[in-house]
């Protein structure tokens, strides 16, 4: 599996200049929004310190949790089932579809049924998926994976969405208006909801004590799909469970003030048992989590609630967009997940940050994500994942720098060299600093040579 | 007060100003000033890079050069924030500990440990853009983050704030990264150029003449994107200012 390379990739986003600062501008509007909200609740500190410490009892107590939520959803009227990895959960979900002749999935917004790629696996067996949340829509129409896990077509403009909407259902592609694009695509998808034999969700946190999950949505499309079709599947990560209906006054009060700078989603569904007459199943994933909670350094990262305030607070993501990240999971919190996918592949994404440290300020859950980051690049280094280029400037530099002689000669050197040298020497293409910025101009002397000779010592 | 001073690599190559205003600076408010001669850098390029190893020498010669001071001051913030929090490739012996324990960024010698607030020889007549860079601000926590809700506090604009003539103009997006990131501004150009010069206009839009900083690292990445972009903004650290720096 190739490398990503993201800062390749960053440069392609930059290039499209309307696109790359109406993202930048757009994701910094909803950190703003954030510190409004955050602001306007003194208890703001001690919330995110409460709710890091529920999640971290939870995650400590995980299998004791998860089998209180399997027997009381279960006495609920839900059936649940384990999934080990992604492999498994799409062949349940599918015996699940099967078994009760579903072909038509309605589906709303999701990151694990994308972490899984779920759609594939069931588009090639001859189910139907339709994605109801609007940018997820836009995505699926598009055939473009999300590039943000809660604004997930954020990086495109009105006309992009025009455009594939035109290519896709037909719109007027003369038209921007969001008015039509958003009712178009509502007329559009509506009629599944009734043609559909089951409707799947995701879930937000997971109830051990009641045996019931919760589903935080804005557009009313997650409730559609699990209450008009006879069956309901939810998607759910083991690391989604709390101990207790308590529990979650804390999250819900933080997860849409970090998400949106919104006080609250406008639906906060709770699941319970299904319907007279239909059937609810729950398909608990493993896939990686119980490997990464046993990472003494990274363990922290399964308390993420996938709010996404630490990728709009990001000068990089919104610099570069969720897509040049390469995975499902982008920004910082996916900088620290990805390697645990697959290490070579995501090898460049903890180098993709300038551990500015605004990600962990932001998180409601108090995750470590700059330091994390941190300790990634040292596990990149170590098992021989850097880049050749890298590597070897980093020997050279290691090698000058402890030694106070060679370290002399060579700053000596620039500081006598550079102004003497010809513009398109120091501004050539290998010079990386150069192509955006001028270097700084050379001093008469070093600040030690100044030292020595203002303030005697030896030479 | 005796104290050990460290000039970092990049200010002793290309910003001996600086350190010779720190050293000035620190020698009028009455402390007794050891360079010492042998130094380098703090390690903080390598490890930041995850190569650990490659660090080890580095940080054995800066510990080796300061070892016994009771103050090791810097002007320069991320280089305070790698020798406190991050300087762990080498052997954690006691004189090593002592070493990162008493090491300081020059604001925050002055304003916690010297108890500075007055510097009645100093007049900066300018529109001043404050730059606080990101390891000063949130891992040395020298000011309020924008993100964080509590009281809030800024130490290198107290300081400041005793400097004559200075005003003090605010940019939009007040403690946006300037996108340095040490080795980041080479390996990640696109993104690293893209963040410095969307910083750099934030400041003139909002009027700065100068941009102050404690931190001369995010100063030679914002001075190289404002050179290019053309923009009339000059740039001095904050050293030179409190030392009495007319322009």
């Amino acid at each position: 599996m190739s490398r990503v390379d993201h800062a390749e990739a960053s440069s392609k986003f930059i290039e499209a200049k309307d696109h790359a600062d109406f993202h930048d501008k757009r994701l910094w509007d909803l950190r703003k929004k954030r510190d409004s909200e955050s602001e306007a609740m003194p208890e703001w500190e001690q919330l995110r310190s409460l709710a890091s410490a529920i999640k971290e009892h939870t995650l400590t107590h995980l299998a004791d949790y998860l089998e209180e939520f399997e027997k009381n959803a279960t006495a609920n009227g839900m059936v649940v089932h384990w999934a080990r990895d992604a492999g498994e959960h799409n062949q349940i979900v599918h015996g699940i579809l099967e078994q009760h002749g579903a072909t038509t999935l309605v589906k709303s917004k999701s990151m694990l049924t994308d972490e899984c790629e779920m759609r594939p696996f069931l588009e090639n067996r001859g189910i139907e998926i339709v994605e109801t949340d609007l940018g997820e829509r836009i995505q699926q129409l598009d055939d473009e994976p999300p590039s943000h896990i809660v604004v997930p077509a954020v990086h495109k403009l009105r006309g992009d969405v025009a455009e594939v909407f035109s290519r896709t259902i037909g719109t007027d592609a003369g038209n921007t208006d969001v008015h039509y694009l958003a009712e178009s695509q509502r007329r559009h998808t509506r009629p599944y909801y009734l043609k559909a034999q089951a409707g799947m969700t995701g879930a937000n946190f997971a109830i051990a004590e009641t045996g019931s999950f919760v589903v935080c949505t804005n557009e009313g499309n997650a409730d559609l799909g699990a209450n008009l079709p006879p069956l309901h599947i939810a998607s759910i990560g083991i690391e989604k469970l709390l101990p207790k209906v308590e529990h979650l006054g804390v999250f819900v009060r933080m997860l849409s003030r970090s998400a949106l700078g919104s006080p609250i989603t406008q639906i906060t569904s709770h699941f319970r048992a299904p319907r007279p007459g239909t059937e609810m199943h729950v398909v608990l994933v493993d896939n990686g989590r119980s490997e990464r909670l046993g990472m003494e350094d990274f363990w922290y990262s399964l308390k993420c609630i996938r709010c996404g305030a630490c990728m709009n607070t990001c000068p990089v993501y919104r610099r570069s967009g969720g897509l040049s990240y390469g995975s499902t999971y982008s920004g910082p919190i996916g900088v620290i997940i990805d390697p645990t996918f697959n290490l070579r592949k995501y090898s460049s994404l903890p180098f993709a940050s300038t551990l500015n440290g605004s990600c962990t300020s932001v998180c409601p859950v108090k995750i470590n994500i700059h330091e994390q980051i941190y300790k990634w690049r040292e596990i990149i280094a170590k098992r021989h994942q850097l880049p050749m280029v890298k590597k070897e400037a980093m020997r050279v530099a290691g090698k000058v720098l402890a030694s106070p002689k060679l370290y002399r000669a060579a700053v000596e050197a620039a500081a006598a060299g550079l102004d003497h040298l010809p513009r398109f020497v120091v501004y050539n293409p290998f010079n990386a600093w150069g192509r955006q910025r001028e270097v700084p101009s050379a001093p008469a002397s070093t600040f030690r040579q100044w030292y020595v000779r203002n303030r005697g010592g030896e030479r | 007060m005796k104290v050990a001073l460290f000039i970092p690599c990049y200010i002793d190559a290309f910003f001996p100003e600086v350190g010779i205003a720190t050293l000035e600076l620190l020698e009028r408010l009455g402390c007794e000033v050891d360079y010492p001669l042998d130094q380098t850098c703090c390690g903080q390029p390598m490890a930041n890079s995850g190569c650990h190893d490659d660090a080890r020498g580095t940080e054995a010669l800066f510990a080796q050069n300061f070892a016994g001071y009771d103050h090791i001051v810097t002007p320069s913030g991320s280089c305070a924030h790698h020798v406190r929090d991050q300087m762990t490739a080498i052997e954690q012996t006691p004189a090593v500990q002592a070493v990162r324990r008493n090491t300081r960024e020059l604001v925050e010698f002055l304003h916690d440990v010297l108890g500075v607030r007055e510097f009645p020889w100093a007049e900066f007549p300018h529109k001043v853009g404050l730059h606080i860079g990101c390891a000063t601000l949130r891992g040395l926590r020298e000011a309020k983050a924008s993100e964080i809700v509590e009281p809030a506090f800024n130490k290198p604009r107290m300081l400041l704030s005793a400097v004559k003539g200075i005003e003090f103009v605010q940019p939009q997006r007040v403690d946006e990264c300037c996108g340095f990131g040490g080795t980041f501004s080479v390996f990640e150009e696109p993104v690293s150029a893209k963040m410095g010069h969307d910083k750099v206009e934030d400041h003139h839009q909002a009027g700065a003449e100068y941009i102050v900083s404690p931190d001369m690292s995010c100063v030679m990445h914002q001075q190289g994107c404002a050179r290019r972009a053309g923009l009339p903004l000059k740039f001095i650290h904050i050293a030179q200012v409190l030392n009495g720096a007319r322009e």
